[in-house]
C-alpha cells in the first residue's frame, strides 16, 4: 500500500499548491475558471483521495472481515486502519465507538431508530433547535411519532445563535435526548456545542451532535467536547460520497439494538433466535462501503497534513474578507450573522429570487445553491423561502471573492 | 401563427443572442413586458406545488381554444412563461395536446425543463398539456 499512502505536507498555507492538488477546479465553465462556491453541498476531492480510491478498486478490491484470502486480509486491515485515523481524527476513546454509515442522515436515522428503541417512551421528549438540517429533525419526528413522544424546539435570534436561555427552559424530566447542529449548514453559525452538552449532562440527558458542517472547518474532540454522538458525511470533508460516521460513546452503543440487521453483524444466526457481533460491527450490517471509508482515511490524512488550523485561520480571513465586501453592496441581506461563524454567506440580493440569482452567477461560472437548503423551519423563522448560499472552502481565494461580488453588482443591473 | 411558425420564430430570435448571458437578459426583458396574472388567480389555490419559485397558474376555454394566465415572483421563470404563452395562448387545444416544444432545446434551455429541476416549468408545461383536453 505504500503506493497510495499520502506524503502531501505543508508547512506555510499556500493556497496556489492547494488548488493544484484538486483536480475538478482547474476546469473551465462557459469559458471561465470555475469558482466553486457550494462545498457546504459538497466538497471536492483532492488527488490523493482519487488516486487511493482508484487504486484500491484497480488492485487490492476484496470484501473485508470475512475472507480466507490474501487480498480480504489486506483490505480488512486498511479498513480497520480507516476506523483508527477517524478515531485518532476525533479523539474519541476507542476505535469500536467509530461506526461507518453512508452519510450523517444515516447516521442520526441510526441513532434515531436504536435509542427510541432502547429509551424513549410515550410523552418523552427530543430536543432540536429551529436551525437544524431536516436530516436532524425528520428522523426524529418518524420516531417520536412512533413513540408517542414529542418534539421540542430551541429557538433563534436574528443574528442566527441559539437562545440557550430558552434551551435551559425547555429541559425538564420528559426530556429524552437533545439533537444539535454543531454549524448551520445555512448560515454558518457555530453553535456553543460544549456548553450545550454541559447543560443536558446535569440533567443526565445525552447529547447528538450534527458535526456535518463543523467536521471540515475545525478540529473535533468529542472527550473534550463529551457528546454522546457526533454523527457526519465523508464527502463534506473531502472525502468520498456514500461514507458517513457516527460516533457513539461506548455505554451507549453497548446497550442501543441494532438498527439494520444483516450479514456481518451477527455473532450467529438461528431461525428462533440471533446473537449480534460486537462492537462496531452489531451497527454496519452488510457489506460496508470499505473502499470510501479507506478513501476517507486518506481525505483526513490529507488535512491533518495541511493542518485544520491553518485551514480554520485562512477560512477565518476569507469569511471576514467576504463579509466586508458582501455588506458592502447595496441591498445585499446577510442571513446569519453570529459572532462565532464558519465561511457561508447565505443572502438575498434585493428583491430578486435567489434562484434567478443563481442561474445567473451559474452563467459567469460561479456554482452556489439557491433555495431553502434543506432548512424549511429556519427559512419560516426569517419569513423568507430560502436564500442564495455561497460556502466556501480552503481552496477558495481572495480573488474569487473579487469576482464574486462584481458578478453580484452586474446581476443587480440585469435585475434593475 | 402556427405553432410551429412561432417555435421556428423564436428559435431565429435566439440565434441572434450570442451568449448565456445574453440569452437571460433576453428573457428577464420578456418576463418584464409579461401581462401579471389577474389578482383573484394569486393564491394558493393556483399555486404549482413543490417548486422553489412561486408561479400561480390558470386556464381558461373560449370559442375553441386555449387561453392561459400565468405568472411567477421570478423574472427569468416570467421570462420562460413569455415564451410559452407566445407558443401556446389561443391554440387549439388538439394543437397543444400534439406539439413537441422542440424550441426550448433548440434555444439551449433543456436542461431548465428537466423534470429534476425545482423550478417549476417541467410542471408548468405538464399542467398546460393536461389542460388541453377540453
Amino acid at each position: 500500500m505504500s503506493g497510495i499512502k499520502n506524503t502531501h505536507k505543508i508547512s506555510a498555507f499556500d493556497v496556489i499548491k492547494i488548488r493544484n492538488d484538486f483536480p475538478v477546479l482547474r476546469q473551465k465553465i462557459y469559458g471561465k475558471p470555475l469558482i466553486y462556491f457550494d462545498n457546504a453541498a459538497t466538497t471536492q476531492k483532492p488527488r490523493v483521495v482519487i488516486e487511493t480510491v482508484s487504486k484500491l478498486y484497480s488492485e487490492y478490491n476484496s470484501s473485508v472481515h470475512r475472507g480466507a484470502h490474501y487480498l480480504s486480509d489486506q483490505m480488512t486491515e486498511m479498513y480497520e486502519l480507516a476506523r483508527q485515523k477517524i478515531q485518532n481524527y476525533l479523539n474519541a476513546r476507542y476505535s469500536h465507538e467509530i461506526i461507518f454509515t453512508k452519510g450523517t442522515t444515516d447516521s442520526i436515522n441510526a441513532v434515531a431508530y436504536s435509542f427510541g428503541e432502547l429509551c424513549v417512551k410515550e410523552s418523552d421528549e427530543i430536543i432540536v433547535s429551529e436551525m437544524e438540517h431536516h436530516s436532524n429533525i425528520v428522523p426524529w419526528q418518524i420516531m417520536t411519532k412512533r413513540k408517542g413522544a414529542k418534539l421540542r424546539v430551541i429557538p433563534i435570534n436574528d443574528k442566527g445563535e441559539l437562545l440557550l436561555d430558552e434551551y435551559k427552559k425547555l429541559i425538564n424530566s420528559k426530556t429524552k435526548l437533545v439533537a444539535i447542529v454543531h454549524v448551520s449548514n445555512s448560515l454558518g453559525t457555530i453553535n456553543p456545542v460544549k456548553k450545550i452538552v454541559a447543560i443536558a449532562h446535569e440533567n443526565n440527558i445525552p447529547v447528538l451532535i450534527d458535526g456535518t458542517q463543523a467536521i471540515q472547518h475545525a478540529i473535533i474532540d468529542v472527550q473534550d467536547m463529551d457528546c454522546d454522538f457526533y454523527a457526519f458525511s465523508g464527502h463534506k470533508i473531502y472525502g468520498p460520497t456514500g461514507t458517513g460516521i457516527l460516533y457513539g460513546k461506548e455505554r451507549w452503543l453497548q446497550e442501543m439494538p441494532p438498527y439494520q440487521g444483516g450479514g456481518d453483524m451477527i455473532e450467529r444466526v438461528t431461525f428462533e433466535h440471533t446473537t449480534y457481533d460486537e462492537l462496531p460491527f452489531k451497527f454496519e450490517a452488510g457489506t460496508p462501503n470499505y473502499i470510501g471509508a479507506i478513501g476517507l482515511g486518506a481525505a483526513l490524512d490529507y488535512l491533518t497534513g495541511i493542518g485544520l488550523r491553518n485551514i480554520h485561520n485562512y477560512e477565518k480571513k476569507l469569511l471576514d474578507y467576504g463579509t466586508e465586501k458582501l455588506l458592502a453592496l447595496n441591498g445585499l441581506k446577510i442571513y446569519g450573522m453570529a459572532k462565532n461563524k464558519t465561511c457561508i454567506f447565505s443572502f438575498l440580493l434585493n428583491d430578486i429570487p435567489p434562484y434567478d440569482t443563481g442561474i445567473i452567477l451559474d452563467k459567469m461560472s460561479i456554482a452556489v445553491r439557491t433555495g431553502h437548503h434543506c432548512t424549511q423551519p429556519l427559512w419560516s423563522y426569517y419569513k423568507v423561502e430560502g436564500s442564495v448560499r455561497a460556502s466556501l472552502a480552503f481552496y477558495n481565494t481572495f480573488e474569487e471573492i473579487d469576482y464574486f461580488c462584481e458578478a453580484l453588482k452586474k446581476i443587480q443591473k440585469m435585475f434593475k | 401563427m402556427t405553432i410551429q411558425e412561432i417555435q421556428e420564430e423564436i428559435i431565429k430570435d435566439f440565434e441572434k443572442l450570442n451568449n448565456e448571458l445574453e440569452k437571460y437578459n433576453y428573457l428577464i426583458r420578456l418576463g418584464r413586458n409579461l401581462k401579471p396574472i389577474d389578482p383573484k388567480y394569486k393564491t394558493d389555490d393556483y399555486l404549482i406545488k413543490g417548486c422553489q419559485v412561486s408561479t400561480w397558474y390558470h386556464s381558461e376555454y373560449k370559442e375553441g381554444k386555449i387561453f392561459y394566465e400565468i405568472d411567477s415572483l421570478s423574472p427569468i421563470t416570467r421570462g420562460f412563461i413569455s415564451l410559452l404563452l407566445r407558443v401556446c395562448s389561443a391554440q387549439k387545444p388538439e394543437d397543444i395536446k400534439n406539439t413537441k416544444f422542440y424550441f426550448i432545446d433548440k434555444i439551449g434551455f433543456k436542461n431548465q425543463f428537466s423534470p429534476l429541476k425545482d423550478n417549476s416549468l417541467f410542471k408548468l408545461i405538464n399542467k398546460m398539456k393536461a389542460d388541453a383536453v377540453f
